[in-house]
């Protein structure tokens, strides 16, 4: 880049900068159930605004969103309705498990919840907490970006795969 | 120290100001039942908040509906409806818990079930008891003759058992590849 | 008489010259359809469902489906001791974590007859206030956001922000709290907090007004909300409404005015009650009940006095560190409390306490272990919820959203 602003040209690998620019334009389908539901509204809201990461565009359709937040408990009668909606996500898809019920059930050892939603779908980054800190998810989403950017998410390692085959 | 020690700012005031609306009611309710109530327990003798009215199962309906519609009871707000499972003989109790608007004091009909018997729906009397009865019958397994749609509310309609009976293991897992359809016939 | 369902019935008007052959009802023939809303919609507070039976867009009849986030914490009451429970009470109703610590802590301490000191129960008063507050902002902010007033949502989420500020300095947590022990709190409220309540209160208050001139008057807020998901007073007995909800509706009655618990006599406050019973009529309840919860907040800073925040009772006491860090009987008894809890003698309680939402309740039976026979969490979000299939019935789609954000239904306390 010239010092009055101009671009001249860059060179990269076309990978690179696709994933660049799916890095930088990341809409995210939330999947809010539950007391997490409202740190993710509270992580969108002005004061954290998710919208600073290029995360902002709010897709409550899977058809249209590549980011897939499952905020909150899933339990057994959840569960179908998130393969469902994981299947529906059209590749690249990259999973964000939100909180501790989402990432391994938490303190919810019983009957009715399921015990990690990585038991279903894989995941690619799971954030701690219970509900995690808005920080903690912006912290989340960045190293999703990191992930992404190096093509190491693991819908981005199977289209690799395929691609080889 | 326990319940019976009045606790100020907790409730503590509502021997001294129910007690007499309390015995006048439930000396009413002697004279009116006889037979038909069990037992009663009162705060001063047993450890509990407020009186414990045991009815007769079959009297259930007709007590509930004089207790929400005579004068003087008035207790027109049913706040809850559960059951304890006891694991004796009978083996539920189902508790209506009922608030008085106009006299603000509150208390609490129980009804004791064997298993595998039925008791009268109130849903004739409160549709809001629509709901409470079907989740008592989801964890329990109690059911409620007269119900209009008594079927599992918190769980899956395929779930096997009843959660919350003591014998239910706590990591009792049942698990559905595909979740509940519509069902057209709650629709007509 | 267009409040009224059968009047709202009589509004769906026929193209002219269309001859009504069969059942007026019936615009189109035989066609309705089915319309499945939700558990993931949008509109959708929370994981809930709805099927809908449409007639153009008229809602002939409903169902609703819930249990899409059931933790069976009912189950675990039974198998938790009663200290372990209280982190569970926080995930009831999220939006106001410490009002399900408070209630629960007073539950058990009616139960074991424990009486907490004057302190402890301002404290736990501010806690509720807050949270009520917190519930309320959350409740209308997202009420209007789904219909389509976003800068509104975002005036009450910054003053959220703050009010999590005030939280986090009392027990360092945001959403779930877990501030409340049975027979205490925590800790105290650190040096100088009555001052900055105060001064989140002042601004508060200055914040509410803007956001009462920004949404109140607006028309097409009006036009969504007046008439709109009307329950009157006998619907609201019948189906157990309780809180904002019914106070909307025209049933004067607070439980904090009406069965005073902690020092709700010491402070002065209004009950906000409307008659309609609509969904405007639900929001500007909760505007002004957040007023009248500042009021007290601001009472509660200038009445709060220095002194101990722990019931003398030996039996719930948790062990001073510094004793258990230097002494074998304190350690041991760090362990016995931890590890095996208090015991609670036999009784059955049911406390209730009026949360954001409306009558919470604990019904706690105990047969004389550290752990409860049977523990029963009346949510007030059921019952709201179980209203909801009535309230739009003959409604339009767009206004089951309208109806839905303004009873505010939390799933976590209507799933348990």
């Amino acid at each position: 880049m010239g010092k009055d602003g101009s671009v001249g040209y860059v060179t990269t690998r076309l990978d690179d900068f696709i994933n660049w620019g799916r890095k930088n334009s990341i809409w995210p389908l939330p999947f809010g159930t539950s007391c997490c539901g409202i740190e993710m509204m509270a992580s969108l809201a002005a004061d954290y605004d998710m919208s600073r990461f290029g995360a902002e565009v709010i897709r409550f359709s899977p058809r249209q969103s590549d980011l897939l937040i499952v905020a909150g408990i899933i339990n057994l009668k959840m569960a179908p309705v998130l393969k469902t909606v994981y299947d529906q996500m059209s590749d690249p898809k990259y999973v964000m498990s939100f909180g501790a019920c989402a990432s391994s059930g938490g303190i919810f050892n019983v009957y009715s919840v399921l015990q990690g939603i990585d038991t279903m779908i894989p995941v690619d980054i799971y954030i701690p907490g219970c509900p995690p800190a808005p920080e903690g998810v912006i912290h989340g989403l960045m190293r999703l970006q990191e992930l992404i950017a190096q093509g190491q998410t693991h819908s981005q390692r199977r289209l690799a795969q395929l691609k080889q085959v | 120290m326990d319940i019976r020690h009045p606790i100020p700012g907790n409730g503590g005031d509502w021997a001294v100001k129910f007690g007499e609306i309390w015995n006048s009611q439930i000396s009413q309710v002697r004279d009116t039942f006889g037979a038909g109530i069990e037992d009663i327990k009162m705060p001063d003798t047993y450890p509990t908040d407020v009186p414990i009215v045991y009815v007769q199962r079959s009297k259930i309906l007709e007590v509930l509906k004089y207790f929400k519609e005579s004068v003087g009871f008035e207790y027109g707000f049913l706040a809850d409806i559960t059951a304890t499972d006891e694991s004796g003989s009978p083996r539920f109790e189902v508790a209506y818990q009922l608030f008085s608007h106009s006299r603000l004091c509150r208390i609490r009909i129980k009804v004791r079930v064997p298993e595998g018997e039925a008791i009268p729906s109130a849903v004739s009397l409160w549709k809001g008891a629509d709901w409470a009865e079907r989740e008592v019958f989801d964890m329990f397994g109690i059911t409620f003759s007269g119900h209009p749609n008594l079927r599992r509310i918190l769980m899956d309609e395929r779930w096997v058992g009843h959660p919350l009976r003591k014998d239910y293991p706590i990591r009792g897992y049942q698990i559905f590849t595909d979740s509940q359809a519509v069902d057209p016939e709650r629709l007509k | 008489m267009t409040n009224t369902r059968e009047g709202r019935r009589s509004q769906i008007e026929l193209p002219v010259g269309y001859q009504v052959e069969h059942d007026p009802d019936d615009l189109w023939g035989d066609a309705r359809v089915v319309v499945n809303i939700g558990p993931t919609h949008p509109a959708m507070h929370g994981a809930l469902r709805m099927v809908a039976k449409l007639n153009g867009e008229t809602i002939e009849k409903s169902y609703c489906e819930f249990g899409f986030t059931h933790r069976a914490k009912e189950k675990l009451g039974e198998n938790r001791t009663f200290h372990n429970f209280t982190v569970y009470t926080d995930r009831l109703n999220y939006c106001s974590a410490l009002i399900n610590n408070v209630t629960y802590a007073l539950a058990v301490e009616k139960l074991m007859g424990i009486q907490v000191p004057e302190r402890c129960m301002w404290i736990r008063m501010i806690c509720c206030e807050l949270a009520r507050i917190m519930d309320h902002l959350i409740c209308i902010g997202i009420n209007a956001v789904d219909l389509g007033a976003f800068s509104f949502f975002l005036y009450g989420f910054h003053q959220r922000e703050e009010a999590y500020t005030l939280v986090e300095k009392l027990c360092g947590a945001r959403l779930t709290t877990s501030f409340t022990r049975i027979g205490g709190l925590m800790a105290d409220a650190p040096d100088g907090f009555e001052r900055e309540l105060k001064a989140w209160v002042e601004k508060t208050r200055k914040v509410i007004d803007e956001m009462d001139e920004l949404l109140t008057n607006n028309k097409i807020w009006k036009k969504r909300t007046v008439g709109v998901g009307v329950f009157n007073k006998e619907d609201c007995m019948q189906y157990s409404f309780s809180g904002p909800n019914a106070r909307a509706a025209g049933i004067d009655l607070d439980l904090r005015r009406d069965q005073p618990c902690l020092l709700y006599k010491e402070v002065e406050f209004d009950v906000p009650v409307a008659q309609n019973g609509d969904v405007f009529d639900r929001y500007m309840v909760r505007l002004s009940e957040i007023r009248q919860s500042l009021n007290i907040l601001s009472q509660c800073a200038d009445k709060m006095k220095k002194g101990p925040i722990w019931s003398e009772d030996k039996r719930v006491r948790i062990p001073e560190k510094t004793v258990v860090h230097n002494t074998m009987e304190g350690m041991i008894h760090h362990f016995k409390f931890f590890m095996t809890g208090f015991e609670v003698p036999p009784g059955e309680a049911y406390t209730q306490f009026e949360a954001a939402n409306g009558e919470l309740g604990f019904y706690i039976v105990s047969k004389g272990a550290s752990r409860a026979h049977r523990m029963r969490i009346r949510g007030p979000s059921v019952w709201h919820f179980q209203g909801i299939s009535p309230m739009v019935e003959g409604e339009k789609i767009a206004d089951m959203v309208a109806a839905l954000g303004s009873i505010n239904i939390i799933a976590g306390e209507l799933d348990r």
